[in-house]
């Protein structure tokens, strides 16, 4: 991985029709990057995904790949692949001419043919399907095929979308697992969408939040998991108690309230997830409305004077009755630090 | 119990119905009497025979096979890219344009005959064969659009973003990958278009000139003159070429998916 960039969209502006899907998107992507574009549907992912492929014209905004302004460049000419959710694979050929079809139209000898064919597929571990129909396989197949017959082309960008949505839960792993497998041997640069955190948190580098056509935030796994900036970002991660700062407290429906400590400058917002919460001491009360076992923990919801609040404790600890008083805190030192709310 | 017996009744008087004339023709045409007639006069299969023997019979045929190949072809060409088009975009008037494209199979056949008759034959001194080109290829069309339509919307669309993302353009993709994948709802287009051509009556009628006559406007105006059995036994033939061609496409192509 170099930290020259090689896939750059610039003051990206994306549109069907009048109905604008992305404004001004700024994204620089580095060769060999596994890059997550993460959001809830309609947020954008799609469309800038199909911006980069040359399905889309942009609207305005600039879109560099290798060097080379690929903005108006036409999706035949553009060296970028990608699987689609529902693999598109060809009904009509087999598997191997499915993988053989790039290949053919680039006039390739077929002894080259061939090879790259017999080798994609053994990448994705389906050598001995070569003859089968695309109705003839499963759907962890099908998705194999779509892989290999980008994969063949050797694209500079590989784009997938919603690579593991159509897969049930033992597939998933299988084939996420195989995708981080693919991306080390071949060393493509790797885009795809996905509106499931955990798969963006499994398998990106770096992972790109979007939210109604525009970009919320950008890091490493970690960084959005521990560090969102930004309300929505917690909230798409799992921080589900979440309070505006005012003055040198929060913002509750019981008015400003003071922490322990005061929150850190510049910060709009704090957000706890519910293992950060103290229960069974601390300056509030509230009052248990609800509780769920959860194997390892114990989950909570609390009426209290801030709102609503869901806690989690671990299943050891003594667990707290539907409809008991119990003292709980907000620690600010756990608590995420948001830049926006 | 009396509701089953009712239902027995019924279903024997509809299918007396469907396939009274067809045997009432089959059993003409088998006769050996000199008039048409049921019950047939003897049995004989030298009406069967004189068939092939009527010149104006035989050149009818010619052109009605002429008419319903090359006619149902013309129709295909054009109307697999309008359904291609209906399909895949959204059309300015699309709604518009797929009406009138389905015009010919709601406006009465007499209708359709009497306007190109008055406003194309004659005004414009096209030949008959002509008019009955272009005739039989509107009539088709309409089928053409809605049989090739229905088989493209099983078609996934993404497909063909994948063949263009793997280096294919538009048209190449189109003979490459929409093709190979409707060519049994165009077979069955085909089909449909042959059969509905051949058996064509009102527009021909209104279009067919002196001496160029499609084959069933031929054996009306064979039956004023000669009323012998061989127009059964014609009808008869015709019957059982057309379920033969339907009977093997339902086998072959699962024809009732696309009519």
């Amino acid at each position: 991985m170099s930290d020259e960039t090689y896939l750059d969209l610039s003051n990206l502006t994306l549109a069907y029709g009048k109905t604008v899907a992305v404004e001004s998107l700024n994204l620089s992507i580095r060769k060999g990057e596994l890059i997550a574009l993460l959001g809830p549907s309609g947020c954008g992912k799609t469309t800038t995904m199909r911006a980069i492929t040359g399905l889309l014209r942009p609207a305005s905004g600039k879109i560099t790949l290798d060097g080379a302004d690929i903005t108006y460049v036409p999706a035949n000419k553009r060296h970028v692949g990608l699987v689609f959710q529902s693999y598109a694979l060809f009904p009509h050929l087999t598997v191997f001419e499915n993988v053989a079809f790039g290949l053919r139209l680039k006039k390739l000898p077929t002894m080259e043919i061939n090879q790259r064919v017999e080798a994609g597929l053994a990448m994705v571990g389906l050598s001995k399907f070569h003859s089968r129909k695309p109705a003839e396989l499963s759907g962890g197949q099908q998705q194999r095929v779509a892989l290999a017959r980008s994969l063949v082309m050797e694209p500079k960008v590989l784009l997938l979308d919603e690579p593991l949505s159509n897969l049930d839960a033992r597939l998933r792993l299988e084939m996420r697992t195989e995708l981080q497998r693919v991306q080390r041997e071949s060393g493509v640069t790797m885009v795809f969408v996905t509106h499931d955190q955990n798969e963006a948190l499994a398998l990106a580098d770096r992972i790109v939040v979007m939210k109604e056509g525009a970009i919320e935030q950008v890091g490493s796994p970690e960084d959005v998991y521990n560090r969102p900036q930004s309300r929505f970002v917690a909230d798409f991660v799992g921080f589900e108690n979440i309070f505006p700062v005012e003055g040198d407290g929060i913002r509750t429906e019981a008015g400003a309230m003071k922490l322990s400590a005061k929150p850190a400058a510049g910060a709009s917002g704090l957000a706890w997830r519910p293992n950060m919460v103290t229960l069974g001491e601390g300056n509030f009360e509230g009052e248990v409305l609800g509780a769920a076992f959860a194997g390892g923990s114990r989950e909570y919801l609390l009426k209290s004077p801030l709102g609503p609040i869901k806690a989690e404790m671990d299943a050891a600890a003594p667990a707290f009755e539907p409809g008991s008083k119990v003292a709980f805190d907000l620690p600010p030192e756990r608590a995420a630090v948001l830049e926006r709310m | 119990m009396t509701s089953r017996l009712l239902s027995y009744v019924t279903l024997t008087l509809v299918l007396i119905f469907l396939l009274g004339p067809f045997v009432i023709i089959v059993a003409a045409a088998l006769s050996g009497g000199e008039t048409l007639a049921f019950p047939p006069q003897g049995l004989s299969l030298k009406w069967v025979m004189k068939v092939f023997e009527v010149e104006s019979f035989r050149a009818s045929f010619a052109l009605s096979m002429f008419l319903a190949i090359f006619g149902t072809l013309a129709a295909l060409v054009l109307g697999v890219p309008v359904a291609y088009a209906a399909s895949r975009y959204r059309l300015p008037f699309g709604e518009t344009i797929r009406t009138i494209v389905s015009a010919p199979i709601i406006v009465p056949g007499i209708i359709v005959g009497l306007a190109l008759l008055r406003y194309l034959v004659i005004p414009l001194d096209v030949s008959v064969g002509v008019a009955l080109f272009i005739a039989h290829t509107a009539l088709i069309l309409p089928y053409a659009v809605r049989v090739v339509s229905a088989s493209l919307d099983n078609l996934r669309s993404d497909i063909e973003e994948a063949a263009v993302i793997l280096g294919s353009s538009r048209v190449a993709t189109f003979f490459r990958i929409v093709l190979p994948n409707i060519q049994s709802g165009i077979l069955a287009a085909f089909i449909l278009g042959f059969v509905t051509s051949f058996n064509q009556v009102p527009v021909s009628l209104f279009l067919s000139g002196p001496g160029v006559r499609t084959l069933p406007i031929d054996m009306i105006w064979y039956m004023e003159i000669t009323y012998d059995p061989s127009v059964a036994a014609l009808a008869a033939l015709l019957a059982f070429l057309s379920i033969s061609i339907v009977f093997l496409a339902e086998r072959f192509l699962g024809f009732s998916r696309y009519v």
